[in-house]
């Protein structure tokens, strides 16, 4: 959040209209993403209840644990749940591409992308991937060969959410409300329903107005994972309890009926949603795609092909927690990113790039005096140094000797040489370096020329290579020393799940 | 009768008082500057009933099955004199407890009078405090006072108080999961909180016994059920943050007797019911009664509070209703017209102002977004 953020909620609390946060999208959106809606049981740890899935607006997937408790129940929905989904991830290994740069591997030319309603969503993806993960598919409390697999794959995509460059695993609020600054308080965003009735409301109704509908749990049932309280004490009770009696009393007609009951029931909470999801995604694809877009997913693309390598070669599942090495590793991995993917959407977007010029880190304006042949003969050797002189409104808060980067000529460094002030407008003069070809004269346009609107700022979208970090055999005695191999255990496979 | 009492029971009407708990404290303590809050607390009035008569019934419920589970399980590290608690208690603390005593101190002599009861749990509590006996207790069901704007407030924890080498730890039970050493951090959150109201109330209790605070830890204990599984796990919490928070926002707030003295005095929230409980008084005229008294609405209230939507629908047109960030963001400038008129150059505060300092952020955001979206096109 920022001023310039909550300039767009006033706004848009005065208009009833959301307004756009960003002029284009940050983040990759699939073809054919992968809609999830999970519902669970109120009050338990995991306890699937439900779950609409699919890649097809007109074929969703509709599954239901008629009997929440039951653990085999749970864990045939599991086996369900992993038809689905595997077929789906298996879908994208296929076709194949150079990893390009120097590396002269090969990666799947796409890769999955998983879309849940909230960070509830998420949350609960991740706990499902926790408690199915370690299963096997022999011994006490066996499970289908799937679910294990489906458990690696849900943690898979639960953790790559860390990272602020994957788009692997996508909330839908988190993705639209980045996107737009509606006329209510960034917590009411995280309802689905609310957050598209200002964005996209139905014709003839205001964004504010859309929203107020959409908060009734009659009209806009809770996005999940957890239910409305009102449909779970006055539906889902009764329902449950009749599934229950049927299958004690002997199953039959009694039990096909109780559990269609159920099911339609629970069909009435999530389809709602379904249609708010393909909303969603519809939305963030008529949003121009972002330059870096497609560099952050060629780097899923690679996650994507290593896990499943790491699969197909029976490498061990996920540990439950990391150890200290790779911990520090994902810590510093997760800043590094973080700062990148900030630098990466300013350059991107006017509108980020504001938020930076509000700062005093960047300012735009346009070049005044230009020496584009300018050459430093002061050294060993004749170099190329042009000079531009940048006249602007903003607020400049660089100093002689710092170094700026444009987000139109990225390759290019800018020394500060001097900063002016008259008449409340601000001279920058700037030297700059490279990106100009490798003559004494620069080549056409790499050198801005008088009267070109320009933006510097203080950060560039450069690469940082990751910190070095020992390998996790060379884990120093302060940090516990090498962590165990991570073996999976019998107790691990029969863990209760209750 | 004119005192506070007379009055808050005149505010409250003919329905049932409800009494504080742990919970609402600690939301309260969230929002201290709530005078309405404050008003409607004090006097035991039912928010929900309230607000759902005004029109704006409260955006959150409770689902029979997280009830159920939240009891079962109470229930079952409870059963048999807390049998599976002591087990627990053992290992996680290290505790030499090869016999503890077990107090109830839910009825005194079949007898629930709450000043009674909290009497009784005072003397209980001073006498195993003076003690030189090394086994432990624990008492279930003690009921506790805290000072609240000024009046006592009684709380009735489904805790256990356990005292151990001469110290107090309240534990607290929760039906939330821990899986691999971690649980949701909201929710231990809420329950460090409620925990750290306890910690206050029992050191309140032992100070009247002239009992040091020390002899309350700032460590308590949570008991959830681990990962997936019923079988409880203790962690332990240290409240101190949540202690220093708690106890500086309840001396923020005013006391409920000056509040009182600015409602105007023949104010009541009574739904006059008739002779079936049928309420007969007009919505409009009720939520009219309730306007009387001065709300600080946040989003955080949407989550805390049964009059959210009430004080949200008041609060339209208010930056604080876009978040405490935007407002401050805003310049602190309190209505969002003002905000879009300083921004649009409509309104020219005299220079050197507070608001003439907002104007010109304001101005150069509006600038800068408009500059961004026109590049854009």
């Amino acid at each position: 959040m920022s001023t310039l953020t909550s300039l767009a909620r006033a706004m848009a609390a005065a208009s009833g209209t959301a307004q756009p946060a960003c002029t284009v999208r940050h983040v990759h959106l699939s073809p054919r993403p992968l809609v999830f809606i999970p519902l669970a049981l109120a009050g338990e740890a995991n306890a699937p209840l439900a779950a609409l899935v699919g890649d097809d607006p007109g074929a969703p997937n509709l599954l239901v644990v008629p009997e929440p408790r039951d653990r085999d129940l749970r864990f045939a929905f599991a086996a369900d749940l992993a038809a689905v989904v595997l077929r789906y991830t298996a879908s994208y290994c296929a076709d194949q591409e150079p990893t390009g740069g120097r590396d002269p591997g090969l990666r799947y030319a796409d890769a999955p992308q998983l879309l849940v309603p909230n960070p509830g969503g998420i949350a609960f993806t991740r706990l499902l991937g926790r408690s199915t993960r370690f299963r096997r598919a022999e011994g006490p409390y066996a499970v289908a060969e799937s679910v294990p697999v489906l458990g690696r794959w849900l943690t898979f995509f639960a953790d790559r959410t860390e990272s602020p460059a994957s788009s692997l695993m996508l909330a839908a609020t988190d993705a639209l409300s980045a996107h737009w600054a509606t006329g209510q308080s960034p917590a009411e965003d995280r309802n689905l329903a609310v957050l598209l009735g200002w964005i996209d409301p139905p014709p003839g109704m205001s964004g504010a107005q859309a929203a107020a509908l959409a908060e009734d749990p009659l009209r806009s049932p809770p996005t999940g994972p957890a239910t409305d309280p009102t449909f779970d004490n006055e539906v889902l009770d009764q329902r449950i309890l009749a599934v229950r009696t049927a299958r004690l009393t002997g199953g039959g007609r009694a039990y096909q009926r109780a559990e269609a009951a159920l099911t339609d029931a629970l069909a009435t909470q999530l389809t709602p949603t379904w249609t708010l999801m393909w909303r969603a995604a519809e939305l963030l694809r008529g949003l121009p795609e972002a330059a870096h877009v497609r560099r952050r997913w060629d780097a899923d693309k690679d996650a994507f092909t290593w896990h499943a390598g790491h699969i197909r070669e029976g490498g061990p599942p996920q540990p439950r927690r990391d150890g200290a090495v790779s911990a520090a590793g994902r810590l510093a991995n997760t800043e590094r990113v973080q700062e990148m993917v900030a630098a990466q959407r300013a350059f991107d977007d006017p509108l980020v790039m504001a938020e930076y010029r509000m700062t005093g880190e960047a300012f735009a304006g346009r070049v005044a005096a230009a020496e584009p042949d300018r050459v430093d003969a002061t050294g060993r050797r004749r170099v190329l140094r042009p000079r531009v002189t940048v006249e602007t409104g903003d607020a400049v808060l660089a100093e002689p000797g710092a170094t700026l980067t444009s987000p139109a000529r990225p390759s290019q460094k800018a020394r500060v040489i001097a900063v002016t002030e008259a008449n409340g407008r601000t001279r920058v003069l700037l030297e700059l370096q490279g990106g100009m070809g490798r003559a004494l004269t620069p080549e056409p346009g790499s050198v801005p020329a008088i009267g070109e609107p320009v933006c510097y700022a203080a950060f560039g979208d450069g690469y940082q290579p990751p910190p070095a970090f020992p390998a996790s055999e060379d884990t120093p005695w302060t940090h516990g020393g090498p962590p165990p191999r991570y073996v999976p255990a019998d107790e691990d496979a029969r863990e209760d799940w209750s | 009768m004119t005192g506070p009492e007379a009055r808050l029971a005149r505010l409250r009407g003919r329905s049932l008082p409800r009494s504080h708990n742990a919970r609402t404290i600690a939301a309260l303590a969230s929002n201290p500057g709530c005078a309405r809050r404050a008003i409607l607390d004090a006097a035991g009035a039912d928010k929900q009933r309230l607000a759902a008569y005004a029109g704006f019934p409260a955006p959150f419920g409770q689902s029979r099955f997280a009830l159920a589970r939240g009891n079962a399980f109470e229930a079952q590290v409870k059963a048999e004199g807390a049998a599976q608690l002591l087990t627990l208690l053992r290992t996680h603390l290290n505790l030499p407890i090869p016999e503890a005593h077990y107090d109830d101190l839910g009825e005194v002599g079949g007898n629930a009078s709450l000043d009674l009861r909290h009497a009784r749990t005072r003397t209980l509590l001073a006498r195993a405090a003076a003690s030189q006996d090394e086994a432990g207790t624990m008492f279930d069901h003690p009921l506790l006072r805290l000072e609240v704007g000024g009046r006592h407030a009684f709380l009735e924890p489904d805790l256990v108080a356990f005292r151990l080498h001469g110290r107090f730890h309240v534990i607290e039970i929760k039906s939330f999961a821990v899986i691999d050493g971690q649980a949701d951090g909201d929710k231990v959150a809420a329950a460090a909180i409620q925990s750290a109201v306890y910690v206050l109330a029992l050191r309140d209790a032992l100070a009247e016994q002239h009992i040091p605070p020390e002899a309350v830890s700032h460590e308590t204990i949570l008991v959830c059920p681990e990962n997936f599984s019923n079988r409880p796990v203790a962690v332990s919490l240290d409240v101190r943050k949540q202690l220093t928070v708690l106890r500086r926002q309840l001396s923020r707030m005013a006391r409920i007797a000056d509040l009182l003295d600015l409602l105007p005095p023949d104010l009541t929230f009574d739904l006059d019911p008739d002779r079936d409980g049928v309420p007969r008084r007009r919505p409009a005229e009720l939520a009219a009664a309730i306007r009387q008294v001065e709300a600080r609405y946040a989003p955080e209230c949407l989550s805390t509070c049964e009059m959210c939507f009430f004080c949200r629908d008041e609060a339209r047109g208010c930056t604080a209703a876009l978040g405490r960030d935007a407002r401050e963001e805003l310049g602190g400038v309190e209505h969002v017209q003002t905000v879009l008129r300083l921004a649009g150059r409509i309104d020219r505060p005299a220079p050197g102002t507070d608001l003439a300092e907002a104007a010109a952020l304001l101005r150069q955001a509006a600038r800068l977004r408009a500059e961004a979206l026109r590049e854009a096109v």
